[in-house]
């Protein structure tokens, strides 16, 4: 259910530009780990690499190393399809699909699975979702509503759902929370507080707070200046990060002296 | 000098305010009399379009009168390509008409419509970028080649090229009605059938269709395709997940647009089907359909007044076709209104 992520020596480009540069870290299973760093400093690029969405975007491509319990993700036999079919994702803005049902978009990834799904089985496969993403209570009586009528923060726990319901390895958040309001981030912070128990999750974040409330360990990253490429600075347990960094550039950061 | 503008200032506030000063200050703008004036030609113009539509169907119920009030002996006798038996009459002929034209442009829709859509979606989805932006460019560059080039063209190079693949067609699938041959156990040997039409129709419609579905389809948020991505969709799986619902109704008005090109076009099918009134679905043969509009251009220069009267009533139910289907694709688009894309 959950896997341990090891990265070497990776380089992030978007064609020839390199937007990141040589990050060796590790992720351990049934842990949330953090990246944090002032904007454009290639922590969502970063993420994107782990889930191989970065290269979506034409042009882009990388170097090195992913290795999912020692499997290299950029192998080359290993479909990018199937990385993201074990690898989750939720994104800075909710995205639910607006022309589908509140259950619909919950099983929109069930479906590119397995084709056929028995109507008792779809049912609870919803429920458990939605249970697990802490919106059951809220959306059972009207799961046949487009999920674009619930609000931004309740389309995000959807999309958590939806990113759940396939039971993936590993979960992304691109700043899941920085289009949310205070007590909607609240829910979701919970949410990956419950979430850590069965799944290993990488966040992106831009609020130093909520990296120490959810995080076990931190990764700051760093840019050097505009068209430089972004840096792994230093990575380490949440509480010492945040207290004792061992980098000047971290804990000027932390302390709000830049970004 | 600081103090003294200081100075200035509260002895003016200390004295009661001029309150007319302020409401000038407050009921004009200098852009005011501009967004009047725009507001006033963007209204005009709107009510323009509904003053045209109004005018055109008022000229169609006006002129088409006489010829839809007189009896069918009446009209006969004045208009020689009409006549009393009952395959004859101006009710008759139209119902071959509009048969025809409903015909002919269902072969071309539904040539056109995947075709349109595969070529929008490799513009938008599939081709490297360049690539795209050219064949962008020469796709609308097809739209641009007048309807009486495409008649020439599909008369003289494209139905010399189809008549063998008519005959091929006749030979394996003459089973269907469709493409069954005449009683004398052939195809035309022309190819001037409606299969002929419906297909330069289909080459004329698809620039159209692919124009505005491209531009449906590159306004896919990206969110939506990545969330497809992200959840391990292949690009096909993206593109049904994601592309094609958030496109529906503009696919579906892309279509009607086609289809309103097709039904109304004239010239084209004028120069290329050997014109024929019967209910046939034959459309390997010749002489078996025509179009309400190829029909009208065929009769209208010999046509005396009571002629033109009962050419203009062929033209009114042109009209009311396109409404309908406009009427129709109006529906299909708003029936899911709360789960549509664009919203």
């Amino acid at each position: 259910m959950s896997k341990r992520i090891d990265i070497n020596n990776l380089n992030v480009y978007y064609s020839s530009f390199l937007a990141v540069e040589d990050v060796s870290l590790s992720i351990e299973p049934k842990s949330v780990t953090a990246f944090i760093g002032p904007s454009g400093c290639g922590k969502s690029t970063f993420l994107r690499t782990l889930n191989r969405m970065h290269e979506v975007i034409p042009g882009a491509r990388v170097e090195g190393e992913v290795l999912m319990d020692g499997v290299d993700l950029y192998g080359e036999d290993v479909d990018p399809v199937t990385v993201r079919r074990h690898v989750g994702m939720v994104f800075q803005r909710p995205n639910p699909f607006p022309t589908m049902s509140i259950a619909e978009n919950v099983l929109a990834g069930m479906k590119l699975n397995n084709k056929r799904l028995s109507k008792s089985d779809a049912d609870d496969i919803v429920e458990s979702a939605l249970k697990g993403a802490n919106l059951w209570e809220e959306v059972k009586d009207r799961l046949d509503k487009p999920g674009s009528s619930l609000s931004g923060g309740q389309q995000q726990r959807l999309c958590i759902a939806r990113a759940i319901a396939i039971k993936p390895d590993v979960m992304l958040m691109d700043e899941p929370c920085s289009a949310l309001d205070p007590i909607s981030t609240l829910a979701i912070e919970d949410l990956i507080a419950d979430l850590k128990d069965q799944y290993t999750i990488v966040i992106v974040t831009h609020n130093m707070q909520q990296a120490a409330r959810v995080s076990d360990k931190t990764a700051f990253f760093n840019i050097a200046g505009t068209g430089k490429p972004g840096k792994l600075i230093e990575m380490n347990d949440t509480p010492t990060m945040f207290s004792t960094p061992s980098e000047k550039a971290t804990e000027d950061y932390i302390s709000g002296r830049f970004g | 000098m600081f103090t003294n503008q200081r100075r200035a200032r509260v002895t003016t506030t200390q004295e009661p305010p001029a309150p007319q000063a302020d409401a000038q200050e407050y009921s004009t703008h200098p852009g005011a009399a501009a967004n009047r004036l725009f507001g006033g030609l963007s209204a005009g113009a709107a009510t323009l379009i509904l003053v045209t539509l109004a005018a055109v169907a008022t000229f169609l119920l006006i002129e088409a009168w006489p010829a839809m009030t007189a009896s069918s002996a009446e009209l006969s006798d004045k208009v020689h390509w009409l006549g009393t038996e009952s395959n004859e009459t101006l009710l008759a002929t139209i119902g071959f008409l509009v048969y025809g034209t409903v015909l002919i442009s269902a072969i071309a829709l539904l040539i056109a419509t995947p075709l349109s859509i595969g070529i929008a979606l490799f513009i938008s989805h599939y081709a490297p970028r360049r690539l795209a932006q050219g064949l962008g460019y020469l796709i609308d560059l097809l739209a641009a080649i007048p309807s009486v080039v495409y008649g020439l063209w599909g008369a003289i190079v494209v139905i010399p090229v189809l008549q063998p693949f008519y005959e091929f067609l006749e030979r394996y699938l003459g089973w269907i009605p469709l493409f069954a041959a005449a009683d004398d156990g052939s195809v035309s040997g022309t190819g001037r059938v409606a299969l002929s039409a419906g297909i330069v129709l289909a080459i004329m419609i698809i620039p159209i269709i692919t124009a505005v579905t491209r531009e449906v389809f590159l306004q896919t948020p990206t969110l939506h395709e990545e969330a497809a991505l992200a959840m391990g969709a292949t690009r096909w799986e993206m593109i049904k997940m994601a592309v094609f619902p958030f496109g529906r109704s503009g696919m579906i008005g892309a279509t009607m647009l086609g289809l309103g090109r097709a039904l109304g076009e004239t010239m084209a099918v004028y120069m290329i089907l050997s014109p024929g009134l019967t209910f046939s679905p034959y459309i390997l043969q010749a002489a078996q359909h025509n179009t309400i509009a190829s029909y009208i251009a065929l009769q209208f220069p010999e046509a005396n007044q009571d002629g033109v009267s009962a050419l203009i009533t062929m033209g009114l139910a042109l009209f009311v076709i396109t409404l309908l289907v406009n009427m129709l694709a109006r529906w299909i688009v708003s029936r899911r209104a709360d789960f549509d894309g664009a919203n």
